[in-house]
């Protein structure tokens, strides 16, 4: 396999995580809105909480984490280097 | 050229935390010398022109020093833009004057139901991120259907990628240039009318010329004006009613306070005769829903999770939020950058829910002096605040069981009233509303720019100097890219001017159009090789045409026919791009795998290093 081809399976890997924990916090909890909600967090039912906060904060963490993850990956093949437009 | 070193040179960008570290500075001094006039006796009237006419100026001149005649710099910022600024432009692009001014009214009628926008209007940026971001940047296109045009080749591709995004981004912009006329009509005391056209003014002087960069500049401006004027009112009224220091963390409570108060008052709908019969103004809503219990049953969850689905693909269609990616100086700042929007838009987003509950819980709360629900109507009518809004018909009391007592099913209220009257009922001093009237107008300004541009740059770029004439020069290419500006800006205002639309239908419907029709055609564009240029043309027609022939299948103004499994007018998108991939993966299969250019053009725009495909001027 190529250098590139390398790169891409890589890529493709970490979106693909990427995208399993987005559907986690953003549909399967979700699903489970009711009987979560009987389970409290900092005193809010606990579904409420992770539509009003969780989520959103769990979705901002995933996207620093995805982005460092990924500048690793392109490190480690050698695409990294300073670009210009 | 003291402006050129201002705006042009490396400078400028080194200094930019040093200049938007002042204007900040300069804000909150403003802000207190508004304090300091209101308590010397300036009318509340005056201050809320000042807070209005003082930020839109500061725009308007931020947009002149932004003023360029290159075609990069028009387009896209130069493509300078670093990380953490491009993040606040694309939160101030994408926070409207819907999300400013009725997210946290949504929430207080429709509670734990409405919020599935909030995670839907979030979740959306990790498919940006992954799917999307950083490989139109490698691209290194103007504008999004120059991508579509690109890669799919033909003139038809580019040109059916121009409708989709022109009929997404125009009935988004109709509701934002609405919003910032009744902002101006109530903060300057002017018909709406002429609202709406002061707001197009100041929306063009915000962007015509200096295009994508000056829109930048000013949008940074405008996000720093719109977080202070909703994060300030919440802390002080979280802090002066004593229900925690922070509130995000220390509303439990009160939440479960809201659901007992529900319970004692008890849920009830109102018939629509009764509705009508005691003459409640149109839009007024009452609370019916409760505010954090979760609906039973598969259907509210199918419900919910369906709506998130919509707004989330959505997100990663809409043209003004993919182009602002175009701006970073490379492929990893744009993934950066992704993050730091998210980051800024989740400061307002979270907060929206802690306001919704903080205001109901002040009406609904026997207990505290600003309650009104329980109490003698003949008493509430006589407070100044529910007076005001009543004569402006944004609230309204209807006495259905006649015993004189406001019932929690006898108060109805505008959704927007939740942000802009808070302050007010909440005691705070009138320079808080002022400065949420300038974070309102902020909101809507800096989304009706980003969308304005991103329709004229379309038609300026891939429809003008792609299609119709290619040998223009950038003169003349600048000249058609302002004009268009103005006219797509006026059209807008006219149709705003007519009132035709909400402002929530209209938003939700712009994320449907644009899923229908671009997602799976800028998806399959960079992670599937064998899309070719009929499926993809094939796939944009039928998803746009299925959607929106859906939509005026269920629409209640339309048709009206009842909705598939629950599928109604604000997710048609679900239809819409099913047909899109349907259609885009048989009719790919069918016709000849793309050339071996293409194959080639694929792979080196899955490379993060490395010049861009498009060249820096085309």
């Amino acid at each position: 396999m190529s250098n590139k081809k390398k790169h891409w399976e890589k890529t493709k890997a970490q979106m693909i995580v990427t995208m399993l924990l987005w559907f986690f916090f953003g549909y399967v909890i979700f699903m489970f809105g009711e009987s979560l909600n009987s389970a409290s967090f900092l005193g809010y039912p606990l579904a409420y909480y992770m539509c009003a906060q969780g989520s959103i904060v769990a979705f901002v963490i995933i996207l620093f984490w995805s982005a460092n993850k990924q500048e690793k990956i392109d490190e480690e093949f050698g695409f990294s280097g300073g670009e210009e437009s | 050229m003291a402006r050129t070193k201002f705006i042009n040179k490396g400078s400028f960008i080194d200094n930019l935390p040093k200049i938007y570290g002042t204007y900040t500075g300069g804000f909150l001094i403003f802000i207190i010398l508004m304090a300091i006039a209101e308590s010397a006796g300036m009318t509340a009237k005056t201050i809320g022109i000042m807070f209005v006419a003082f930020t839109v100026c500061i725009y308007a001149l931020i947009g002149w020093l932004s003023r360029t005649v290159q075609v990069d710099a028009y387009y896209v910022a130069g493509r300078q833009v670093p990380t953490v600024f491009n993040g606040m432009a694309t939160a101030a692009d994408w926070m409207s004057g819907a999300s400013f001014v009725a997210m946290a009214g949504g929430i207080y009628f429709g509670g734990y139901t409405y919020m599935g926008f909030l995670v839907g209007w979030t979740g959306g940026y990790i498919l940006v991120s992954s799917l999307l971001a950083p490989y139109l940047r490698k691209f290194g296109c103007y504008t999004v259907p120059d991508f579509i045009g690109t890669r799919y080749g033909g003139n038809l591709a580019r040109f059916c990628a121009v409708v989709v995004l022109t009929l997404a981004s125009f009935t988004y912009v109709t509701a934002q240039i609405n919003a910032t006329g009744t902002i101006a009509a109530r903060a300057l005391g002017i018909p709406f009318e002429l609202g709406v056209w002061v707001g197009l003014v100041s929306i063009l002087l915000c962007s015509m010329l200096g295009g994508m960069r000056a829109v930048t500049w000013t949008q940074v401006a405008q996000y720093i004006v719109l977080i202070i004027a909703y994060l300030l009112p919440i802390f002080w009224i979280s802090n002066k009613g004593g229900y925690g220091i922070f509130p995000h963390l220390m509303l439990g409570e009160e939440v479960a306070r809201l659901g007992e108060l529900e319970a004692q008052f008890g849920l009830v709908k109102n018939a629509a005769a009764d509705i009508k019969a005691a003459g409640v103004p149109g839009g007024l809503k009452s609370i019916a829903l409760p505010h954090s219990e979760v609906p039973s049953g598969g259907m509210a969850a199918w419900k919910f999770i369906s709506l998130t689905l919509c707004m989330m693909v959505g997100t990663a269609s809409l043209p003004h939020i993919l182009m602002r990616y175009f701006t970073t100086p490379s492929v990893k700042a744009a993934r950066k950058s992704v993050a730091w929007s998210l980051f800024f838009i989740a400061l307002l987003y979270t907060s929206a829910p802690m306001l919704a509950t903080l205001s109901k819980l002040s009406l609904m709360d026997p207990n505290l002096p600003t309650g009104i629900i329980g109490k003698e109507i003949s008493a509430v009518m006589s407070i100044d605040w529910v007076s005001a809004w009543t004569a402006q018909k944004q609230a309204f009391i209807a006495d259905f069981n006649g015993d004189g007592v406001l019932q929690l099913n006898e108060w109805f209220m505008r959704g927007d009233v939740v942000v802009l009257s808070t302050p007010e009922i909440a005691g705070l001093p009138y320079v808080i509303s002022g400065l949420v009237a300038a974070g309102g107008m902020a909101a809507a300004m800096s989304t009706a720019d980003g969308l304005v541009l991103a329709i004229a740059n379309a038609l300026s770029h891939d429809i003008y100097f792609k299609i119709i004439d290619p040998k223009a020069d950038v003169r003349k290419r600048l000249i058609v890219a302002r004009a268009l500006l103005v006219i797509i800006g006026a059209f807008g205002a006219y149709i705003a001017s007519m009132r035709i639309t909400s402002i929530l239908g209209a938003v939700a419907w712009a994320f449907d159009f644009a899923m229908s029709g671009l997602f799976f055609p800028l998806v399959l564009g960079v992670w599937w090789k064998r899309a070719t240029r009929q499926g993809a043309i094939a796939g944009m027609i039928t998803g746009l045409g299925a959607g929106t022939a859906y939509l005026i299948y269920v629409y209640p103004k339309f048709m009206g026919n009842p909705a598939w499994i629950g599928i109604d007018h604000l997710r048609f998108g679900i239809i819409g791009a099913s047909v899109c991939l349907v259609v885009m993966v048989v009719v790919s299969l069918m016709t000849p795998e793309p050339d071996s250019a293409t194959q080639k053009l694929i792979d080196e725009c899955r490379i993060p290093s490395g010049k861009t495909i498009l060249g820096k001027q085309h």
